[in-house]
């Protein structure tokens, strides 16, 4: 029987551009990265933000305007898609209308100089691998979202490609479904140990899916690292304020040492980990949940006046107003009795807030 | 990678395939053209491989003839310095580059240079001396080669790194321009020239100026008092009348359609199939018959009211009429489109503004239209300025330009320069409007519905104006049906107004059949041009949808430099007149190098290039509705970009691919304007012949081969139909957003490339 084995390896761009026709403004610009052979990672951004591109760089199907781009050390910027070790699951999944399932996963193996057995044995490989050993005979539009969606990953998954992309695949299912169909994906490619470069501007699922996150805006690379780094320790506000919510606030960096710098938040001296801060003007962000809510005139407060508060089920959405602004909380307390108008002190846990760069 | 692990050849393969054709037409096939049909291989008994008429290049050098081919041969050779190089390597784009450059505008230049008379150029004549060879047009030999060289050099590019190293969308892009070029282009410029050379053979550009701005074609005497106007003015004031009737027209039968709850819209997008299964002058055939001198309608007029017999008919009325009668059905179906397109969510925002509905239709959905509007009425300005069949019948005294090119020709004064000059006029005016509709019109379009969920129901008209576009309408259609029923009815009757008994003298006479000692005998008259007509139309129509489904698809789905100028090239024969192709084509192809006039090359070559935007526009609609993810997706699964046309465009395409089929088909066997010009005594075509029984005043016979035509061409469209609309429903049941697209591939295809079809003129 055939098995569906992984020929994973790595993808790196070195100082990559790319401008679409005759436009200035590049789409993707300077950016260098490096994915690991059998990672998982995520390019993550807003629309328009050069994700989609890059990952198509990397499928052969736009040519990079500058830079180089490898797979595995071997350099294909020049290669066309036909030529790459690539395969690619589509938002649309693209399966071919006029083909059966069986048809589809079988279209790549076709070209790739299996005989007609080995051909036949590892479409069934991947049907079986995606759940779907049955259905071989249907025509993709007999099937519902989800599998569509699962002849597209066997397809994809058939060629034993060096790399596996993924654009946006959730996109076009529903809610539930996507929970179910992202764990999915993750099993199979941890499975097969697969390098899976996989685009979404979904955060949440980047979030759940991804061993690296890559964050784009604006055509360049806004953070690169692991889920729990970008919700940690976002570099920028962009970051911070894309990957969950956070309040950014101004605040003073008083005085570094080598671990710590001592920030005065208006009327509040905090001590918080510093990685390249100077003394000067600074941004705080500070995610919703990792603020406490205390009585008016707490020590190590931030007193402000309660605005908006918000009960939504799991917890309370809080809007407070303080001498820097408006500072959103989230808090678990459901059963805290907080009116409109009362005034509260806010504290900083040491690991909640981070310093940013502009 | 997935295909560098190969062994890797000694010769890259496409290189071995194209200098392998290249070498068979220098040395195996005869190089200059043959008396007879290369098919039937009689040439392989006429002494090939050394009678000089029918040798190959390489003989013909080695016997020491035609020395200036042996070039070619050395540079068909050159190749093979790329023994072991890869594709990558700069060298082997370079010299690819190189031979098929130099190979290609060698062989243009000798072909060019050397003619039946030795040199065409006296420059190269004081240049070289006096040649003794001299040559004819070129045969499959050079055919051959001329590929071979076109292809190395598009390897070349595609090596180079031009279209993402793609050869075959390389090789496609090349072979496109090649043909458009050597088969639109240059027979144009070659008629510019010709238009500054006098009877006597000299270039002038003051006889140029002269004849161009000669009374006979802008003098103004009809408004100061005189007898005519120039043709320019004649032809440019019809042209606007039917565009600005037709348009309304459509405007009306778009309305009736779509925003009046009318329920049997079906039929009137079946009466718009009429235009393109009619010959172009039969409508003005049958306004003769009712109106003319001896018209059923004027005889009646004449006995009941006392309304004396007049020729009114002929001239601008007769022709505003017949062209209105045969151009409405285009402009109803670019209405359609646009008055569908109308988001119905922008009028239902008018109406929740408190707009009434005949605040709204004049306040949103007719500001909408304008853009489509401007539209329908450029075509029809076009169709009216090409169409050449009606004023060929109906003119009488108001020439108009199609017409005099024609006369220009085939007149007593037989003035080849003047026809070019006429040509040239005619060409302004439709190129200008053209342009305008692709430049201008282009960039405004309104439509907005997307194609995905815009749910909401187009409002009704206001009452008196739906009263108003029915009565309209009605009366349209009742006096189309008329005109039809006439046609039908007089191909029976045996001398239209003398005799209106009825006979089957006409079809007896035209389509008898017989039998004599070799069985089955095609007695009738029309018999050999009805199956010359079949012949040449059958075998343009697979070339017409095969050039153009490859021109949509480089359009839609490649990306490349220079592709605007490409699209306004490939879709400019639209523009082209047909009497200025016709005329064109015997210009260019008279004489060597590419010497074609009366074989059935020809007309298969103006049914190609003619028709072309119809297989472009057909495929470009249906290839816009495939979702591009489609093909992507096949190249990151390891398919070349031919193999993706062939697996998974063209099967999705068959709908287009058929539709573009049945249409050039059809329009080849309609088409009069440019084939007037083409046809020969071997090679006759059924409109040609009906033109000349009605200069004989045969109406009878024109009548009835004309119906016999119309009734061929209404059963090929119905069972086009047939099929197209089995497979409609076969998808219906795919459902899904896949399957909804692809429904959606013939119903637009059918749309949008309708405009096109009519206008055989």
């Amino acid at each position: 029987m055939a098995q569906i084995k992984s020929n994973a390896a790595s993808v790196e761009f070195r100082k990559v551009s790319k401008f679409y026709g005759k436009s200035t403004v590049a789409a993707v610009k300077d950016v260098s990265l490096l994915i690991e052979a059998g990672k998982l990672v995520t390019l993550l951004g807003p629309s328009g933000c050069g994700k989609t591109t890059t990952l198509r760089m990397i499928a052969g199907l736009e040519f990079a305007t500058q830079g180089q781009i490898l797979i595995g050390g071997e350099d294909v910027t020049r290669l066309p898609a036909t030529d790459r070790d690539v395969s690619m699951v589509f938002q649309s999944y693209a399966l071919f209308p006029h083909m059966s399932v069986r048809d589809n996963v079988e279209y790549g193996l076709k070209f790739s100089g299996f005989n007609k057995q080995d051909t036949r044995e590892k479409a069934q490989a991947g049907l079986d691998l995606v759940g779907l050993s049955d259905y071989g005979e249907r025509l993709p539009s007999q099937l519902s979202g989800g599998q569509q969606q699962r002849v597209a990953v066997a397809r994809a998954l058939v060629l034993e490609p060096q790399v596996l992309l993924f654009d946006e695949p959730l996109s076009n299912l529903d809610a539930k479904l996507r929970r179910h169909v992202r764990e999915e994906i993750r099993e199979i490619q941890q499975q097969l140990a697969l390098t899976v470069v996989y685009v979404t501007h979904d955060q949440e699922e980047a979030l759940a899916v991804s061993d690296r996150i890559i964050v784009m805006n604006n055509a360049v690379v806004a953070q690169d690292g692991t889920p729990r780094d970008l919700y940690d320790q976002p570099a920028n506000a962009f970051v911070a304020d894309f990957i969950g919510e956070a309040n950014i606030l101004p605040c003073e960096v008083v005085g570094v040492d080598a671990n710590t710098a001592t920030v005065k938040l208006g009327p509040i001296t905090l001590r918080v980990p510093s990685a390249h801060s100077a003394v000067g003007t600074a941004k705080l962000a500070v995610r919703p949940n990792r603020i406490q809510v205390a009585a008016s005139g707490t020590p190590d407060t931030l007193p402000g006046r309660l605005a908006k508060s918000v009960y939504v089920g799991s917890h309370l959405e809080l809007v407070v107003e303080t001498e820097l602004g408006n500072v959103f909380v989230v808090t678990p307390d459901v059963d805290a009795v907080v009116a409109p108008g009362q005034d509260v002190g806010l504290g900083f846990a040491g690991r909640g807030p981070v310093l940013i760069r502009d | 990678m997935r295909h560098s692990s190969q062994a890797q050849a000694t010769l890259y393969s496409t290189v071995v395939l194209w200098m392998t054709v290249g070498l068979l037409g220098y040395a195996v096939l005869p190089w200059y053209g043959l008396d007879s049909n290369f098919f039937t291989l009689s040439w392989l008994f006429d002494g090939y491989p050394f009678n000089s008429d029918v040798a190959p290049a390489l003989f013909l050098n080695l016997q020491g003839e035609k020395l200036w081919l042996a070039p070619i041969g050395f540079l068909l050779l050159i190749p093979l310095a790329l023994w072991r190089r890869r594709k990558i390597d700069p060298a082997f784009g370079s010299v690819l580059l190189a031979v098929g450059a130099l190979g290609f505008s060698y062989l243009l230049l000798q072909g060019f240079g050397i003619g039946l008379r030795g040199w065409n150029w006296s420059f190269a004549a004081s240049l070289f001396g006096d040649l003794d060879g001299r040559q004819f047009g070129m045969g499959w030999g050079a055919l051959l080669v001329a590929g071979a060289f076109l292809f190395l050099f598009t390897l070349g590019c595609a090596a180079r790194g031009a279209v993402g190293g793609d050869e075959f969308v390389a090789g496609s892009i090349g072979f496109i321009i090649a043909v458009v070029g050597i088969f639109i282009f240059m027979p144009i410029i070659q008629m510019l020239l010709s238009a500054f050379v006098t009877q006597d053979g000299v270039y002038s550009a003051g006889a140029f100026a002269s004849k161009l701005f000669s009374e006979r074609i802008w003098g103004i005497a009809c408004v100061t008092g005189g007898p005519r106007c120039g043709v320019a003015w004649n032809s440019l004031f019809l042209a606007i009348l039917v565009g600005v009737v037709t348009t309304a027209l459509g405007l009306v039968f778009a309305l009736v359609a779509t925003r009046t709850g009318f329920r049997y819209g079906a039929v009137l997008r079946a009466l718009t199939v009429l235009p393109i299964i009619t010959p172009p002058f039969v409508i003005g055939l049958a306004i003769i018959l009712l109106f003319g001198l001896s018209g059923a309608v004027t005889q009646l007029l004449d006995s009941a009211l006392g309304i004396p017999a007049s020729r009114w008919v002929y001239g601008l009325p007769g022709l505003l009429i017949a062209q209105v009668l045969a151009f409405t059905p285009i402009a109803f179906l670019v209405m359609i489109g646009v008055v569908e397109g109308i988001s119905p969510s922008m009028e239902e925002a008018a109406q929740t503004l408190r707009a009434s509905r005949w605040q709204t239709f004049r306040t949103v959905s007719l500001p909408l239209m304008r853009p489509g509007l401007a539209n329908a009425f450029l075509l029809g300005f076009i169709e009216s300025m090409a169409d050449f069949g009606n004023p060929l019948v109906l003119g009488g005294n108001f020439d108009v330009l199609s017409t005099e090119i024609f006369f220009a020709i085939v007149g007593a004064q037989y003035d080849q320069a003047q026809a070019a000059i006429l040509a040239l006029v005619l060409l302004a005016f439709t190129l200008g409007a053209f342009y305008a509709q692709r430049f201008w019109l282009g960039k405004k379009s309104y439509t907005t519905v997307s194609g995905k969920g815009d749910a909401g129901v187009h409002p009704h008209l206001p009452p008196t104006l739906r009263n108003i576009v029915f009565a309209v309408a009605a009366l349209w259609t009742l006096f189309t049906l008329f005109i039809y029923v006439t046609i039908f009815y007089a191909s029976f009757v045996k001398l239209w107004g003398v005799d209106f008994s009825l006979t089957f003298d006409h079809y007896v006479k035209s389509f008898a059949i017989g039998w004599n000692e070799f069985g089955l005998h095609w007695s009738g008259a029309a018999w050999s041009s009805f199956w010359t007509t079949i012949e040449i139309a059958l075998i343009s129509a697979p070339l017409t949808a095969a050039i153009g489904l490859l021109t949509a698809y480089l359009l839609v789905r490649q990306n490349f430099a220079g592709k605007e100028p490409f699209e306004f090239g490939t879709m400019l024969s639209f523009a082209i007149p047909g009497t200025v192709i016709g005329v064109s084509y015997v210009v260019a192809f008279n004489v060597p190098p590419i010497e074609l006039t009366g074989t059935g090359i020809i007309l298969v070559l103006s049914f190609v290039f003619r028709n072309m935007p119809v297989g472009v526009r057909a495929g470009v609609a249906s290839m816009s509705q495939i979702d591009r993810s489609l093909d992507e997706s096949s190249l990151t699964l390891g398919a070349n970009s031919w193999q993706t046309f062939r697996k998974i465009i063209l099967p999705l395409l068959k709908p287009a691919i058929l539709a573009a089929l049945v249409y050039s088909f059809v329009r080849a066997m309609t088409a009069i304007s440019a084939i007037i010009f083409l046809v020969s005594a071997r090679y006759d075509m059924s409109t040609s012949y009906i033109v000349g029984r009605v200069e004989n005043n045969e109406y009878g016979i024109a009548i009835a081969y004309s119906a016999v035509l119309i009734f061929v061409m209404l059963v090929v469209i119905g069972v086009m139909q047939l099929i197209v609309g089995s497979r409609r429903i076969g998808r219906r049941g795919l459902g899904g957003d896949l399957a909804q697209s692809r429904t959606n591939v013939s119903r637009m295809a059918g749309a949008q490339s309708q405009p096109t079809i009519s206008g055989g003129g």
